[in-house]
């Protein structure tokens, strides 16, 4: 799939932004004041920067309302509420915190809860996908979600709970990668099932429709990528985990604390990256691709 | 709305047959020609005359090469548009309600207005039938040629979509497939039309209708072949001298 960077850029900063306010939400002890504040804007400024950045690859983002009428069926259209949900009642338990010095504890559950089911409702967009087996799984979601709350206990500078979820993380991360590597081939959907010619013989993809590009082959079969995927996938894994866990385990965590949270959303960019640009579609075939 | 209707009156479709399909894309052009000045937006071409052309189809050929255990391999070519799927997953994704199946004849279809260009719909569609309009930025797909089907203004041998319509090999069949004794319905059942990709559970509506087996040369080989003389004979005269002659150099 075409990695388009407004996509990558939205889903990842809109994760770490919602899991910023997820602990600040769940916190028994949250700041107030300027700190809360300046906590809340960090957070606001991700998510909403991040839903922001995603309609900047539709076709037409005049009409992005819209996109709030069919949550009955649409994955797309549940994201879009649960993300006005998460934001409205993260925006009053917050407006409480800093203006009024309240503390509602289950305003902020509530907000917290939201939150988290928006991340889910992002994952389950791809995950939703049988055209694309290896976002097709569970374990998409459990990643979406994994890297969320670890990147937001980084944000929130909760070392030691930080270090655990980078962690697991990162162990979902390499299960993901290691069993989406097969799935596709466990599909089985391939060139005799999409032209239906497999009982014949032997089918080998002979003349494509057209000598040019068209949008199917450049959003769908985005094939640049996947030639450095595995050193990449290295790269990902060391500036997600490898590095910030060594990091975090240093003393002064205010310095390295902020390095580690850099290194880690780099590395969750690579890996985003990779998300889109290593998984492949079954139109792919039909070209004689993947 | 993007919630499928429990079933349509009608099952209308295509059923394609690859048996007779010679891969001219006549279809391709006629398609292109009527829905580019009819339903919706136009369907704009980006660069056509440059270096690197592209635009937006709604029905493209594919050709492939089939090789059976023995004998020459088949050349099939492959038209595709959308399928109608009963079951379609690209209408459900639609966030806007844009995307939908109407309830009377089957038919998917874009309502462009509703339309936001998000593409989601064409990532879940296993068959390549959807494409987004760089110009106008919204989603295009086959509408069974419903601005003919139904057009009491058009002779009535024309009420058909323009691909059947233009298809010079009769490789092309519209009608309801949800009807058992209709001419297509019949044509599948006698052809052993087919699903493509059925493990999606898509339940395709245009059915596709496999190559008839190909005529074969007489193959048996008589047992006795080993014994008998060559066909190749040796050459006599000045070409024997002259072969015998190389032979030797």
């Amino acid at each position: 799939m075409h990695p388009a960077p407004s996509i990558i850029a939205f889903s990842t900063f809109s994760g770490l932004g919602l899991g910023l306010l997820f602990w600040l939400g769940i916190d028994q002890t949250p700041p107030t004041g300027w700190v809360a504040f300046a906590f809340f804007a960090i957070g606001y400024a991700l998510a909403v920067g991040g839903l922001v950045s995603s309609t900047f690859h539709l076709g037409r983002p005049e009409r992005a309302l819209k996109a709030f009428t069919q949550w009955q069926t649409s994955w797309l259209s549940r994201e879009a509420w649960a993300a006005v949900a998460a934001l409205v009642t993260m925006g009053l338990y917050a407006f409480m915190l800093v203006f009024l010095n309240i503390h509602l504890a289950i305003l902020g559950q509530i907000g917290a809860f939201f939150c988290l089911v928006t991340v889910y409702t992002t994952s389950m967009i791809y995950a939703q996908l049988k055209t694309v087996p290896r976002w097709n799984t569970g374990l998409t979601s459990a990643l979406f979600i994994a890297l969320s709350v670890a990147g937001g206990a980084l944000l929130s500078g909760r070392v030691t709970i930080g270090l655990i979820l980078i962690l697991v993380a990162g162990g979902i991360q390499a299960l993901w990668w290691k069993t989406g590597d097969t799935r596709f081939a466990k599909s089985g959907t391939d060139l005799k099932t999409a032209t239906g010619l497999g009982s014949i013989g032997t089918v080998r993809a002979f003349e494509p429709p057209h000598t040019g590009t068209n949008y199917l082959v450049n959003e769908m079969v985005y094939t640049v990528g996947r030639r450095h995927a595995l050193k990449l996938r290295m790269i990902a894994f060391l500036l997600m985990l490898v590095v910030p866990v060594l990091l975090l385990l240093l003393p002064y965590p205010h310095i390295f604390g902020v390095l580690a949270l850099l290194s880690h959303i780099a590395g969750v960019l690579v890996s985003r990256w990779l998300f889109f640009a290593e998984a492949e579609h079954v139109v792919g075939l039909y070209y004689g691709m993947r | 709305m993007t919630q499928l209707p429990e079933k349509t009156d009608r099952k209308m479709g295509l059923v394609i047959d690859l048996d007779t399909c010679v891969g001219c894309h006549a279809c391709v052009v006629s398609c292109k020609g009527w829905n580019t000045e009819n339903y919706g937006a136009p369907l704009s071409d980006q660069n056509p005359y440059g270096a690197d052309p592209s635009g937006t189809f709604l029905n493209r050929i594919h050709s492939y090469e089939v090789q059976p255990e023995t004998g020459p391999a088949q050349l099939v070519h492959f038209p595709k548009s959308c399928l109608h799927c009963e079951d379609a997953p690209c209408v459900t994704v639609c966030p806007t309600g844009a995307s939908y199946k109407r309830t009377e004849d089957g038919i998917v279809l874009v309502n462009e207005k509703d339309c936001i260009g998000c593409g989601l719909c064409a990532w879940a569609c296993p068959y390549g039938a959807r494409e987004l309009d760089k110009a106008e930025g919204v989603m295009k797909k086959c509408t069974l040629c419903v601005d003919r089907i139904y057009n009491e203004n058009l002779p009535e041998e024309d009420r058909v979509p323009a691909c059947v319509r233009t298809c010079p090999s009769n490789a092309r069949h519209f009608g309801d497939l949800g009807d058992p004794d209709s001419d297509v319905s019949q044509l599948v059942a006698e052809r052993g039309g087919m699903d493509l990709m059925p493990e999606l559970g898509t339940k395709p509506v245009n059915k596709y209708l496999p190559p008839r087996p190909k005529d074969r040369l007489n193959e048996e080989i008589d047992i006795l072949a080993p014994l008998l003389a060559p066909v190749v004979q040796e050459p006599k005269g000045f070409l024997g001298w002259l072969d015998k002659a190389l032979e030797k150099l």
